[in-house]
């Protein structure tokens, strides 16, 4: 059981957590919403909770709560560029069909 | 596929509810704006990673606009239809542009604000701003993957209502949700996170490419506040190009130069202007179309002594809006430096000895203010959570009033305090049965109307008839987050209402309002003793005409020789009243209340009689 983060995504994350100047670490998470089903949380850490898995990625901890590790297992945060936007995208192996926006999905 | 941005703790947005949001720093002579990503304030760039969009829009004759870096290329081509600066057209009527004549543009004075002829037709200021502001909203929207939901757009400080009103129409003409106006130096403290500071007063200093602002700002409680603003609309960067261009032409003896190598060599000056913010010395070489070879170095030593009066020019803006605030330099806690001059050393140098402190200068003194414009939109499109939200008060530049009688200037508002603001204020009426009121708001510091700015009028109709000072007509000055003005009155007892939304009429230049400043200033004494004078003539003409009444209704009760002495004592006041200086008519004026006093009395008996008549006294209620 893993969640990773691409090299250029873990570069990204250590840029951001160093411009904010607090955080443990990324969350990633699933929470059931959005048009199709499952929705993605991707925030900052300020902190470990006890129940969370910590997975560590580059150098970069990541944190996912023990509910939606099963929906996120095997993903990885990769940070890509589309013209001129740019952001986070998760590759996710669990989707089975994702809405056409890809900030929903189902397993 | 959208991509997604790290959120703060708990503030992950549902699907498709992302609230994006960018800061607009629309500049006289460029434009930027940014975003809050990953909680970080971000310009956003152009396809060739350029953050800044250069303020400059093209009208072409096939029926297609150019904004930005290609529309500053075909300036010298097509300068008629190439608009440069747009900015200082805001809300303005061409009476108020300085320099019309220098302007390659064909003006024309439409009512209200000036609009220039292109190869399209007319366009107002407020079109091509929209240019801009449109040309900015598609690389945002290209940027963050999705439609604004809104947007902060920030203003100098001393814009007054005409001039925010037409930023606000050119963002809803380029189809932005207007989040809030937000001042230039108030943006630039946010950007440093001066919210999150102690408490204090701090100021903020831009030298522009052609203007120059100085604000005071107070923090208390993580709130700010614009104590004064001061500055110089002629003063910027440009100036210093200038200073050095006068320098090479000095010492290179060359031919007065055409205008192609006036350019030219302006343009190696600004490039020797950047080269010694960072080096000690710069080369300017350049070949005229004339044949004639330029080949000058410059130190800075030297570059420093040829601009110090230019330095020392901002020094005396800053001292009076500090002298506005009534602050002391050694009162500021810290000072923001803004605008791209400010990288000069000698500038820096200079304000860290005025202010002795070191100036904040390590974020991008030309992206500070759409930084923080884009950390307020931020907040305001509700991305950030509450405990972090602050609130953020500017003040009006000139102070807000009515006409009385007379010609004089009730301030209802006074100038620099902080909005959003509402004051109320009473009224009533002057004469027997009036049913309607005339109402003229004004701005400006003067006592008399004269020499106020006249911002509206409007009528309050259907008061009930009653007697004059009977009425209650209650005023209301409401001045919006935005700096704009809406105006109500309200008679108390019928409840009768009339307002206006002063959407002002455009038409008055930087200038004008400091001028408006000064003069409230320097006529201070002046003013004061004109307004005694008209308030004791008011008093005079309401007792002439009570006067005129009674004796109309109550004459024969007088005996011949009080007749007399009334009517001397009239026509000496009517007479003081027309010519007279205000003793005068202080004189006269006491002369015929004294002479009146006693036919008052005998009235007042009279009227007293005629409520008892037929009266049992036991139905007298006492």
């Amino acid at each position: 059981m893993a969640v990773t983060l691409s090299e250029r995504a873990a570069k990204h994350v250590s840029n951001f957590i160093g411009k904010r100047g607090k955080g443990v670490g990324i969350r990633l998470g699933v929470r059931t919403s959005g048009c199709s089903g499952m929705a993605y949380k991707l925030e900052f850490a300020d902190e470990a909770l006890e129940e969370d898995l910590v997975f560590e990625s580059h150098g970069v901890k990541v944190l996912v709560d023990p509910k939606s590790l099963p929906y996120l297992d095997g993903t990885e945060l990769d940070f890509v560029r589309e013209g001129l936007n740019e952001g986070f995208q998760f590759n996710n192996p669990n989707v089975k069909d994702a809405c056409g926006c890809g900030e929903s999905f189902n397993v | 596929m959208a991509l997604l941005q790290i959120s703060e703790p708990g503030m992950s947005t549902q699907p498709h509810q992302h609230r994006l949001a960018v800061g607009i720093d629309l500049g006289t002579t460029n434009s930027l704006v940014a975003t809050v990503r990953n909680s970080i304030a971000v310009c956003l760039n152009d396809e060739s990673g350029t953050a800044m969009l250069p303020s400059v829009v093209r009208y072409l004759a096939d029926g297609s606009v150019e904004v930005g870096a290609r529309a500053q290329a075909a300036q010298t081509r097509d300068p008629r239809n190439t608009i440069v600066s747009v900015k200082r057209f805001m809300g303005r009527g061409v009476a108020d542009v300085a320099h019309v004549e220098s302007m390659p543009y064909d003006f024309v004075d439409a009512p209200g604000m000036v609009r220039l002829r292109t190869v399209q037709g007319t366009k107002s200021p407020v079109e091509i701003s929209a240019e801009i502001l449109g040309s900015l909203r598609k690389r945002a929207e290209a940027s963050l993957g999705g439609p604004l939901a809104g947007a902060v757009i920030t203003v100098p400080a001393y814009f007054d209502d005409a001039q925010r009103q037409a930023t606000k129409d050119a963002a809803e003409l380029a189809g932005l949700t207007i989040l809030r106006l937000l001042n230039e130096p108030t943006a630039a403290a946010i950007a440093y996170g001066l919210e999150n500071a102690s408490e204090g007063v701090y100021a903020v200093y831009d030298l522009g490419g052609g203007t120059f602002d100085i604000s005071i700002l107070r923090l208390s409680r993580g709130v700010f506040e614009v104590l004064s603003t001061n500055g110089d609309a002629s003063l910027g960067g440009d100036d210093f190009d200038q200073r050095l261009y006068c320098w090479v032409i000095d010492r290179s003896h060359i031919a007065p130069p055409c205008d192609e190598d006036v350019r030219r060599l302006l343009m190696k000056a600004r490039e020797a202007k950047e080269v010694l913010s960072r080096y000690d010395e710069a080369p300017i070489v350049a070949r005229l179309s004339s044949g004639e070879q330029v080949d000058l170095t410059i130190s800075r030593a030297e570059f420093d002594e040829i601009t110090r009066p230019l330095v020392s020019k901002t020094l005396a803006p800053v001292r009076k809006a500090l002298r506005d605030a009534g602050l002391r330099a050694e009162d500021i806690k810290g000072v923001v430096m803004v605008g791209g001059a400010t990288r000069m050393p000698q500038v820096q140098r200079a304000v860290g000895e005025y202010f002795g402190q070191e100036p904040l200068t390590n974020l991008d003194p030309d992206k500070v203010v759409a930084l923080g414009a884009a950390m307020q939109a931020n907040v305001l499109a509700g991305n950030r959570s509450v405990e972090h939200d602050w609130l953020l008060l500017d003040v009006i530049p000139l102070s807000l009033g009515l006409e009385t009688m007379g010609g004089l200037v009730e301030k209802v508002i006074a100038r620099n305090s902080t909005i959003p603001v509402a004051r109320g204020q009473e009224f009533t009426t002057f004469k027997d049965g009036q049913t309607a009121m005339a109402f003229h708001v004004l701005q400006g510091e003067r006592e008399l109307v004269s020499d106020c700015r006249s911002l509206a009028r409007f009528e309050l109709r259907g008061i009930p008839p009653m007697v004059a000072g009977a009425a209650r007509i209650r005023v209301t000055f409401q001045v919006d987050a935005d700096g704009l003005l809406s105006v109500s009155a309200r008679e108390l007892s019928s409840g009768v209402e009339a307002n206006v939304i002063v959407k002002p009429s455009y038409g008055l230049s930087d200038q004008e309002v400091a001028e408006m400043l000064k003069s409230g200033f320097e006529h201070a004494s002046e003013d004061m003793q004109r307004r005694a004078l008209r308030e004791q003539q008011v008093e005079a003409e309401r007792l002439l005409e009570a006067t005129a009444q009674a004796l109309a209704t109550d004459g024969d009760l007088l005996d011949e020789a009080a007749r007399a002495a009334i009517d001397a004592a009239v026509a000496a006041l009517s007479q003081a009243v027309g010519a007279g200086t205000l003793a005068e008519v202080k004189k006269t004026l006491d002369a015929l209340s004294r002479a009146t006093g006693n036919f008052a009395a005998l009235r007042m008996d009279k009227g007293i009689r005629s409520a008892l008549t037929g009266q049992k006294i036991d139905q007298l209620e006492v």
